[in-house]
């Protein structure tokens, strides 16, 4: 076996009531790689984030970073560990009563405690890598546009150095050219910075522009896992179905509930 | 029957739920208070916002509050010919009861309100979620500043209610009823007594701290999109005003019962 996954999850089960959202998930992420998850509406992708994130706790199962159960960690170790992570979400969740430079500087200023002066310096350099101008920094969140927030977003989420990225799907709802300027970003700042990425989507030509594997969620669990380029050939009904995007096939929508 | 009981147990069992929720938050919530950091510059701004900004709608009620105070004590009074003690009745119904509870549901339409619409929008949002993953405690960042700022706020603004309250009763009962201005300021001033005053900014202390923690609270734990937030604003507001009024009478027992 090679190095220590950066990411270990080993049978994470969530449940909202009666209802079972992730039933046994199971995925270790290498140091640097970038891991896809694509899967319908509502089949608990985020969820699968939130749980490894700390912001919902998992039922059972085990969740490691970088070797350390934080399964059921407090909220104050959780803290320290959180500090390697950077997310962004996927309605962005800019702070809207902070300008921009602020929502980007944020996790330097609070988590870091860097002096303000420093922060805005490092803040504005960071939304230049996402393409941004200066003069956006100082605007509020709700003077952009989708695709500006999104890149905001992004921009925070890479700002203090993290280690571990969290895409929540990046580029749904924004126009094919937006959502390629993206995917670009994405793969610049994470992948050629070492970063380790997991990503959700169900855009498959983002899946396969940033991920180095992908993994399909279905009623709970990765139902196949493989590398980006073998999509295509995976042998799986419920994927051929995903990623040609059938109604009809073994995945039923749920029209009624 | 049965249904109709378990309907009942449904009932209770929702609210002892929500019961034991509120006094984990509020724990939660008290024990952060007392450890670093704390953030001065949000403390601040909650004080700006709760403090002066209420100024107006506090020191409008307060006002009425004083002269129809002094207008309905003289009708009363006259009948009984003690119409002096119009001065002191208005001072002792500002200062004990109807300063801190009218300024505390004041407040609490005001900023009760306005704290569930902005964290609950926050909560919607994942914006909540996002202070988390930026390695930010959220009762730290957004809990806190508002419970310190109620706790503070109210008892600044209550002294200013009773000042504007008292002074309203005094233009009424001079300029409409005829006392003799030194008069009625010696008998508002003579009787007045340090624990009337006190009892008032206590029980305001109390109603700021229910105010700010309702409001979070809703917020906080409010779901469902704009609809969601909504609900919690209501919430905030109707359940900081139940309290406020029912600690209102235990403070009363404890301060004047003996
Ligand atoms: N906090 C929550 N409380 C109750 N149910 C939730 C919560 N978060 C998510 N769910 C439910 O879990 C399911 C999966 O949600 P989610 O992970 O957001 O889906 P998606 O795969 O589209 O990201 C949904 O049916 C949703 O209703
Ligand atoms: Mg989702």
């Amino acid at each position: 076996m090679s190095a220590m996954p950066k990411i270990h999850l080993k049978d994470v089960r969530k449940a909202f009531g009666d209802k079972q959202v992730l039933n046994g998930v199971d995925l270790d992420i290498a140091p640097a790689e970038s891991v896809v998850i694509i899967g319908g509406s509502g089949t608990g992708k985020s969820v699968l984030i939130k749980c490894i994130l700390g912001i919902l706790t998992a039922d059972s199962g085990t969740i490691e970073v970088d070797g350390t159960d934080v399964t059921h960690q407090p909220a104050a170790a959780r803290e320290k560990v959180n500090k390697k992570f950077g997310m962004l979400f996927q309605g962005a969740a800019l702070f809207d009563s902070l300008p921009v430079w602020e929502n980007v500087a944020f996790g330097l200023m609070q988590g870091d405690h860097m002096p303000r002066k420093e922060a805005k310096a490092r803040a504005i350099d960071t939304l230049s890598k996402v393409g941004l101008a200066p003069e956006v920094g100082d605007l509020s969140p709700s003077e952009l546009s989708g695709g500006m927030q999104k890149r905001v977003g992004l921009a925070r989420a890479i700002a203090s150095n993290p280690e571990i990225v969290f895409f929540d799907e990046p580029t749904t709802g924004l126009d094919p050219i937006m959502a390629d300027v993206i995917n670009d970003l994405i793969v610049t700042c994470v992948r050629d910075r070492g970063i380790t990425a997991l990503s959700i989507t169900h855009d498959m030509h983002s899946a396969r522009k940033i991920g180095d594997r992908i993994a399909m969620i279905y009623e709970g669990r990765l139902i196949w896992v493989g590398n980006a380029k073998d999509v295509d050939r995976a042998g799986n009904p419920y994927v051929d179905q995903f990623v040609n995007g059938r109604a009809e096939g073994p995945i039923k929508m749920q029209l009624r509930r | 029957m049965l249904n109709f009981l378990a309907l009942i147990g449904r009932v209770v069992l929702g609210f002892l739920g929500h019961l034991g929720r509120l006094t984990i938050f509020a724990g939660a919530a008290i024990s952060h208070c007392v450890r670093p950091p704390l953030y001065p510059r949000l403390i601040g701004r909650q004080m700006i916002d709760i403090g002066y900004y209420s100024l107006p709608v506090v020191g409008l009620t307060a006002i009425f509050s004083g002269m129809v105070l002094a207008l309905q004590s003289y009708t009363g009074f006259a009948r009984f010919s003690a119409e002096s003690a119009v001065a002191n009745v208005v001072v002792l119904s500002i200062t004990r009861e109807l300063g801190p509870v009218l300024a505390g549901l004041m407040v609490a339409g005001r900023i009760g309100a306005s704290m569930a619409a902005e964290i609950g929008t926050m909560r919607v949002t994942e914006q909540i979620d996002a202070l988390t993953t930026l390695s930010t405690n959220p009762f730290k960042y957004l809990v806190v500043p508002r419970l310190l700022a109620g706790l503070l706020m109210l008892p600044l603004l209550v002294l200013v209610a009773d000042i504007i309250g008292v002074f309203g009763g005094y233009l009424v009962g001079v300029y409409k009823l005829g006392f003799n201005a030194g008069v009625y300021i010696n008998s508002t001033v003579d009787f007045l007594q340090p624990l009337d005053v006190i009892s008032g900014l206590v029980k305001a202390s109390v109603f700021g701290f229910i105010i700010a923690l309702m409001g979070c609270y809703n917020g906080y734990y409010s779901k469902g999109g704009a609809q969601g937030v909504g609900a919690a604003t209501t919430n905030a507001v109707v359940s900081a005003s139940i309290l406020i009024l029912t600690s209102n009478y235990i403070l009363t027992e404890l301060f004047f019962a003996s």
